[in-house]
């Protein structure tokens, strides 16, 4: 065999992660790893920790223990040069769950993407205009909307700058983080489409952070379940989703509202417990 | 930790009204009285740079013959305790009553901005640190801290205008630490630092911008209280200089003329004085009802 | 409808209802007829700007300042637009409210106790003891054991899941007739929405209450609605019995909501997006349908005119294809439409 890349050599991969608050343990040994152009879903619920992993994969928390690396680079300990930081910026991108918060009010579409162009390429104005245009016929932005600022937009066009900007660094993975949750049935399975779409055109591994198991079924390959921070199950998508073994996966999949699904009560909540 | 999916909003009401607006549109949002106010500090700000050229006689050459003489043809507000003409004096007064305050408000900005920046973007110690330095300067009142600047740099306008720049940056960097730490938290701000830009580019081009309109409005408000506390500073004889004409000295070398019934000349500048505050305090509080409702 | 009630409890009857936004006059809701027997439940299942949470509102008399009013809201026969004063709060006390944010709708600095009881000891004149032991009843009946140690708690000390409890206890302790349920579980995790969901579902039953129950899920309106009405742009474009609403729906706009869903059952190769984006009222079209744009069925008659509101086979529907259409919208059957802009 010749010595180059593996096809399955991991884009990203996470080991032993952990993540206190105080005296809270967020995460709790989590680990994973996403090939290129696959998909993993992280599932779980509010305080599973789902979004903590996502940030410190990004790098907007610092892990307490374990390792992160991206494209086989290490990125547990802060980017200690602004050119690190840019290149990680060009390995793991991600796209947010609120699309009215996630653009800068007095931003247009257009003047949004550029600004990561400029940031990662030293491209003259004519390329990145180009460029531009390109991005937003990917995520169909039309002309108009290239051009308006995220007010006369809605949170469907709003999630498809988000993306745009996200897929302007050129990443290798994609962290999406409930970037679907927030949008209209109808507008969810257009964003969820696309995505479908830029995976085919782009080969970008996607990680998907989601509480809704239809969207993790329809867009992830990979899956793992989190509860209180720990990882209970994992496995391809379709398995766990069929056939659930670990009890909390079970409750959650009996959660899911689905044609001829009766919603069945528990037991009475005593002192101490949350629902 | 977000899992529960908000419900998809109702745009009726969550459809976000225009907001953020030019220059042009915040000035239309403040109504009448904010325009009007706005229409008298274009003036009096037009007065400041050309009243020196306007002035129908030289303000400060005395004539003391015409000590407290009222209103007459030409003289229309009359003569000051030296003889000299009032009103000359007020449209020459005009640039120095302006000019300290816009030190000031200058000053305190741009301390008070980049200090609120800075905070709201470490956050953890160097907010401590920052927070706990503007609750200190918080506790000196700005005419104390400028009365001490005098008495050890002399008397004028540049040293009274340093200190209460210093005096006033400490409300500016509380009002924008907060609303600077409230964008610095939006998803956009995280989207860009995972994109890898630096924490100055971020600050400079995203997140001051978005904080700009409480800058202006309350750049608006300081402007008045700026020219109360110089004009009082110059009244003490600690700011400008005499015989350089100043609506502040001028209240205060003309106050022996009230008790002895020539009460124009020091009325005229005092009136000067209510009508730039009152109009600056408007338009600034307009401002900020707006920069408010728009957050 | 099949099963005509003798007089309905609720009857929403031609209710337009317009907003003032940015200085013009919006419609939000435009001629929605409604009617719910008692002890009915009926789901309201709609996008966004399609009126919903609006209807409901107006129901509850709860609408906007400056909201311009037509058409007619009864209950028990009653004109619920001439209501005021005393009348509006005992109306208010048999229409009982929930809402997606609980916390946007407790005094934070009151405890629960003071919540719950108030609208007995104030409307009702119940005496304080005795309403904290229906409140502690009530609570045990929403699946809350320990009810009197949470009378003293905070609303922050409670979670969201808890704290919705707790409002459906609230709203049940004034014996009201009608429930209006809006989004009351979008906010929480999946495993509570279940629970909350049986709880509304068990207890409407007991206490035989009508609800209306506001959602923008097909398939949760269904899991405890006796029929299903569907919205879009301030108009009711479908009403039928929750049980047939997935799978033989009457509107290709319910069809191609369902379609829309992705499946948890399976991996679709491509969802059936529905191209554009919901309209809202004001947005739509005086002369023509206003899902026309979006519909893959749309046809020079959908443009002449809006449709009204027609039965067809024990349901009814707001499109004027909907007879030629008849097993067409099953799912699977569905003519696919690509994801556009």
């Amino acid at each position: 065999m010749l010595e180059k890349p593996r096809l399955d050599d991991p884009v990203l991969e996470v080991n032993g992660l952990r993540k206190e608050f105080g005296d809270l343990v967020a995460v709790d040994d989590v680990s994973f790893a996403v090939p290129q152009a696959g998909s993993l879903a992280i599932v779980g619920e509010s305080g599973s920790g789902k979004t903590t992993i996502a940030r410190m994969v990004v790098g907007l928390e610092r892990p307490t223990a374990g390792a992160i690396s991206a494209c086989g680079r290490d990125r547990s300990a802060a980017a200690r040069s602004a050119r690190e930081r840019r290149r990680r910026g060009r390995e793991v991108q991600i796209v947010f769950q609120d699309p009215y918060t996630s653009l800068d009010p007095r931003q247009t579409a257009q003047a949004t993407i550029d600004e990561v162009l400029r940031l990662h390429h030293g491209w003259p104005a004519g390329r990145r205009r180009d460029r531009i245009a390109e991005l937003a016929g990917l995520v169909g932005l039309d002309e108009r909307q290239s051009r308006a600022l995220p007010r006369a937009l809605s949170g469907g066009q709003r999630q498809r700058v988000a993306i745009a900007r996200a897929l302007a660094a050129e990443p290798r993975v994609l962290i999406l983080d409930e970037s679907v949750a927030a949008l209209d049935v109808s507008i969810q399975a257009q964003v969820l489409n696309l995505l479908a779409d830029i995976r085919d055109s782009t080969g970008v591994s996607y990680v998907l952070i989601s509480h809704d198991l239809a969207v993790v079924r329809q867009l992830a390959d990979q899956v793992i379940v989190l509860h209180h921070g720990v990882v209970v199950e994992r496995g391809g998508t379709a398995d766990v989703l069929d056939s659930p073994q670990h009890d909390y996966t079970k409750r959650l999949r009996a959660s899911v509202p689905r044609p001829g699904w009766k919603p069945r009560r528990g037991g009475l909540l005593g002192a101490g417990e949350e629902s | 930790m977000s899992t529960a999916a908000p419900a998809p909003v109702i745009a009726i009401v969550a459809a976000p009204v225009t907001r953020r607006r030019g220059a042009l549109g915040m000035l239309r949002g403040t109504g009448v009285a904010g325009m009007t106010s706005a229409a008298v500090i274009l003036a009096v700000t037009v007065v400041a740079i050309i009243g020196p050229l306007i002035a129908p006689f030289n303000p400060t050459l005395p004539d003391l013959a015409m000590t407290f003489v009222g209103p007459t043809g030409s003289h229309v507000l009359g003569f000051d305790f030296e003889g000299r003409d009032v009103l000359s004096r007020l449209l020459a007064g005009a640039q120095s009553s302006m000019l300290g305050p816009l030190a000031v408000v200058i000053g305190a900005l741009l301390i008070g901005t980049a200090l609120a920046v800075v905070a709201a973007w470490r956050r953890g110690l160097a907010d401590s640190v920052i927070s706990s330095g503007l609750d200190i300067l918080f506790a000196f009142p700005g005419i104390l801290l400028a009365v001490l600047a005098a008495a050890v740099f002399g008397a004028g306008l540049t040293a009274a205008s340093v200190a209460l720049a210093i005096a006033y940056m400490p409300y500016v960097a509380r009002v924008l630490r907060g609303a600077a730490l409230k964008e610095r938290s939006q998803p956009y701000v995280a989207a860009l630092e995972v994109q890898g830009a630096s924490a100055t580019s971020i600050c400079v081009r995203h997140i001051i911008p978005n904080v700009a309109p409480l800058i202006v409005a309350q750049a608006t408000i300081m402007f008045g209280y700026a020219m109360v506390d110089l004009a009082a500073i110059s009244f003490l004889g600690l700011g400008v200089q005499p015989p350089a004409a100043n609506w502040g000295v001028m209240i205060s070398e003309n106050q022996v003329g009230i008790p002895e019934g020539y009460p124009l000349p020091a009325l005229a500048a005092g009136a000067c004085i209510v009508i730039v505050v009152i109009a600056f305090n408007i338009l600034g509080e307009r401002l900020f009802e707006q920069a408010q409702a728009a957050r | 409808m099949s099963v005509p009630a003798p007089t309905p409890l609720l009857e929403i009857d031609g209710l337009t209802v317009l907003l003032p936004v940015e200085g013009e006059q919006r419609a939000v809701l435009r001629e929605v007829s409604l009617e719910v027997s008692a002890g009915e439940a009926l789901g309201l299942v709609g996008e966004s700007g399609s009126g919903k949470s609006m209807t409901a509102r107006a129901v509850d008399r709860l609408l906007p300042r400056g909201a311009q009013v037509s058409g007619q809201v009864r209950f028990a026969g009653g004109d619920v637009g001439a209501l005021a004063g005393a009348g509006l709060r005992e109306y208010r006390n048999k229409v009982a409210m929930i809402f997606q944010d609980p916390r946007a709708h407790v005094n934070p600095v009151r405890r629960i106790g003071d919540f719950m009881t108030e609208a007995l000891r104030t409307n009702l004149g119940v005496p304080a003891p005795e309403a904290r032991r229906r409140a502690a009843d009530m609570l045990v009946q929403v699946g809350i054991a320990d009810g009197e140690r949470r009378l003293r708690q905070y609303p922050h000390e409670l979670s969201g899941g808890m704290l919705q409890r707790v409002m459906i206890a609230a709203a049940l302790l004034t014996e009201p007739q009608l429930l209006l349920a809006d989004e009351p579980t979008t906010a929480l995790d999946v495993t509570t929405q279940a629970e909350v969901m049986a709880i509304l579902d068990d207890l409407r039953r007991e206490f035989g209450l009508a609800m209306i129950f506001i959602t923008h899920d097909l398939e949760l309106a269904a899991a405890i609605c006796d029929r299903t009405a569907v919205m879009y742009a301030g108009q009711i474009v479908e009403i039928r019995e929750s049980a047939l609403m997935h799978d033989d729906p009457l509107h290709p706009y319910s069809a191609a909501l369902a379609a829309a869903r992705p499946d948890i059952a399976s991996t679709a190769h491509r969802l059936a997006a529905i191209p554009g984006r919901p309209l809202s009222a004001f947005e739509a079209p005086a002369q023509e349908c206003a899902f026309a744009p979006r519909c893959p069925y749309a046809a020079d008659p959908c443009r002449a005119a809006v449709p009204e509101l027609v039965s067809l086979d024990g349901g009814l529907s707001r499109c004027v294809l909907a007879s030629e259409l008849r097993g067409a919208l099953r799912p699977g059957l569905a003519e696919r439409s690509e994801s556009g802009g």
